[in-house]
């Protein structure tokens, strides 16, 4: 495996409905090979000249390093705003610039560990590769997905073909159990003897997972969800409270440091603040106004 | 100027050529061509070294060093707008004794060019980067970022100040090696950006930086509050790029022997020379590489293509050459 992401630019192959979703498929050739779960890619959107001049970041689904037209990357979006609604209503051969892959990825366990999954609305998408990943390591696998309602649920069928169990919970109860992926976490914990937690969504559902598998001494992987630039970690938007190993707790850069984070590294109930710990804190961190930089 | 002095012929040169000469020199800097980054948008230059060779660029600008670490502000930080973003980072980064602990010796045994971009709450602070850079291996030139808060004066940035301006440049000159040029980077923001750039340069300013990003808001209509954590924030990208053009032309008029790093929205290279036209001598790619890592390369060679077909033997013949008088023949279609 190569280091380092690469720019490329790629083309559409397909992009189909699933649920209230869009899956993409990009001819991209050169990514799949460096490619591991939990990697992400930064794609340009609006074409040539566009007006929209920052790129979208999305979690990979999945890759394969040969197809007839070459190697691809898929990933699952919901459309937000323009840039995203640009993605969805591209054509096969449209050009769609890629840079990738990015971040760090998911940490494998050394020895075959019982592992649980928990995914929220289509941030399950890592998961799946990641699952395949683990069960070719002689890792059980349980998965628990969750959503809004059933057409925001992501991945069942994945889950189904891989997992030990696969528990499905949506907050209008329209598939699976009515309630929060919380809500069944503890049960399928106890159930597969989870040793690893890995988890992908909302930040309110990392916190939550987090915590959950932290009162049962496990340890979990967080891939966060923040609000990306550029994704190779030069513009400094995407930042969290992190504690690093002296015990620190820093702004650092999702992008590069992670999307994964060990989830008791997360200072969670400080996101979207600079907690008064932080290394380097000053008063400007909370003052308005100010364009230095 | 006669009419002969118009390039319309194309240089004999073609722009694959090795001996195309792309040399530009900022105030006895001497650069093997005319694109560099933009403080801000390339951190240290690692990251970008990634996706090409940062040693093959005019130069690397650093983003802004403090004296010490600085966690910036919360999020959001960063609003894309029409052809453009917000920004309101705080200046986050891990301070001087760490930057040329780590940084700056990378540039420098990458062969990279470093302009350290410097920025400070009070003259004392300034001078004190200054002196701390001093002698340090790899700095090819000092960028003052005083589009700061003056702690001093009630948070009014320097760069809207002509007499705090030419203070702080006045010491950053001072502690500064005299081989190393110090360049001012000016704020758009102010009434007069000609009696800016005179103060910043009757101070010892060697170089002007042109322009920093204009200070902007957005409010969301769904939250109906401001989109960033800092409220208001630096909007950069296509979309100031006019202002950019502006200043450029409006300080070069006034002062054509002082070298401009010209930057503000530049993507192509018919924008990097569109800058050069306007009177600047090297150009900075910034918002652009949020979009396109490899932005500053290709500007490089799209500059040297476009230089080539209008007939420029040199960067020094092209910076300021929309000053030029109005040429009658030309006019009339001969």
């Amino acid at each position: 495996m190569s280091d380092g992401p690469l720019q490329v630019p790629g083309k559409v192959l397909s992009v189909r409905r699933t649920g209230a979703y869009h899956h993409l498929t990009l001819v991209a050739p050169g990514i799949a090979e460096r490619t591991r779960p939990g990697h992400f890619v930064a794609l340009a959107v609006g074409g040539r000249n566009t007006g929209m001049v920052l790129r979208r970041a999305f979690s990979i689904y999945q890759v394969r390093q040969t197809g007839v037209y070459g190697g691809t990357v898929e990933v699952v979006f919901a459309v937000h705003g323009a840039g995203t609604a640009w993605l969805a209503e591209q054509h096969p051969h449209a050009p769609v610039d890629v840079v990738g892959p990015l971040g760090k990825p998911f940490s494998l366990p050394r020895q075959a560990a019982s592992t649980t999954l928990v995914g929220g609305g289509y941030g399950s998408a890592p998961l799946f590769a990641l699952g395949e990943a683990l069960r070719a390591r002689g890792c059980r696998v349980d998965f628990v997905l969750g959503a809004a309602s059933q057409d925001r649920l992501f991945g069942a069928l994945d889950a189904k073909r891989m997992a030990a169990t696969v528990a499905v919970t949506t907050d209008d109860g329209s598939t699976g159990t009515r309630g929060l992926v919380t809500d069944v976490l503890p049960d399928v914990m106890a159930r597969g003897r989870t040793e690893v937690v890995y988890a992908c969504g909302p930040m309110p559902m990392l916190r939550a997972v987090s915590r959950i598998a932290g009162r049962l001494g496990v340890p979990t992987q967080c891939a966060v969800e923040e609000s990306m630039a550029c994704g190779i970690g030069v513009c400094m938007t995407c930042v969290l409270p992190v504690v690093g190993d002296d015990g620190a707790t820093r702004m650092v850069r999702s992008c590069v440091e992670g999307p994964v984070f060990h989830g008791d590294r997360v200072r969670w109930d400080h996101v979207g603040t600079v907690p008064p710990d932080t290394v380097g804190r000053t008063a400007s961190a909370l003052a308005a106004g100010g364009r230095a930089g | 100027m006669t009419r002969f002095a118009v390039r319309t012929v194309p240089a004999p040169l073609r722009a694959e050529d090795p001996r195309y000469d792309l040399r530009t020199t900022l105030g006895g800097l001497e650069l093997t061509n005319p694109v560099l980054t933009a403080s801000g948008c390339a951190a240290s230059g690692r990251e970008l070294d990634q996706f090409f060779d940062v040693a093959a660029l005019g130069a690397v600008v650093t983003k802004s060093i403090m004296l010490a670490p600085r966690s910036g502000r919360a999020t959001p930080r960063m609003a894309e707008t029409p052809s453009g973003m917000l920004n309101s980072i705080g200046l986050q980064g891990p301070g001087i004794d760490a930057f040329l602990e780590h940084d700056l010796p990378w540039l420098h045994a990458k062969g990279a060019r470093a302009v350290v971009s410097i920025a400070g709450g009070s003259v004392e602070e300034f001078g004190e980067l200054a002196r701390r850079l001093r002698g340090a291996p790899g700095l090819a030139a000092v960028e003052v970022n005083i589009s700061c808060p003056n702690v001093a004066n009630r948070g009014l940035v320097f760069a809207c100040d002509p007499g705090a301006a030419s203070e702080v440049v006045g010491a950053v000159r001072r502690h500064t090696t005299p081989a190393v040029p110090v360049l001012a980077k000016l704020s758009p923001d102010v009434t007069d950006i000609v009696a800016v750039a005179r103060s910043c340069v009757s101070a010892g300013a060697d170089g002007l930086s042109m322009i920093n990003t204009l200070l902007g808001m957005v409010i969301d209509p769904g939250t109906m509050r401001p989109v960033l954590a800092g409220i208001t924030g630096g909007l950069s990208g296509p979309a100031i790029r006019p202002v950019a053009v502006r200043c450029i032309w409006q300080v070069h008029a006034a002062m054509p022997q002082v070298p401009i790093i010209g930057m503000g929205g530049v993507r192509s290279g018919l924008d990097a020379l569109e800058m050069i036209l306007a009177g600047a001598s090297a150009v900075s790619v910034g918002t652009a590489v949020f979009g396109d890592p490899c932005a500053p390369v290709r500007v490089l060679t799209e500059l040297r293509h476009a230089l080539v077909a209008r007939g420029f033997a040199s960067v020094g013949a092209a910076v300021g050459f929309a000053h030029r008088a109005p040429d009658r023949a030309a006019d009339v279609g001969l």
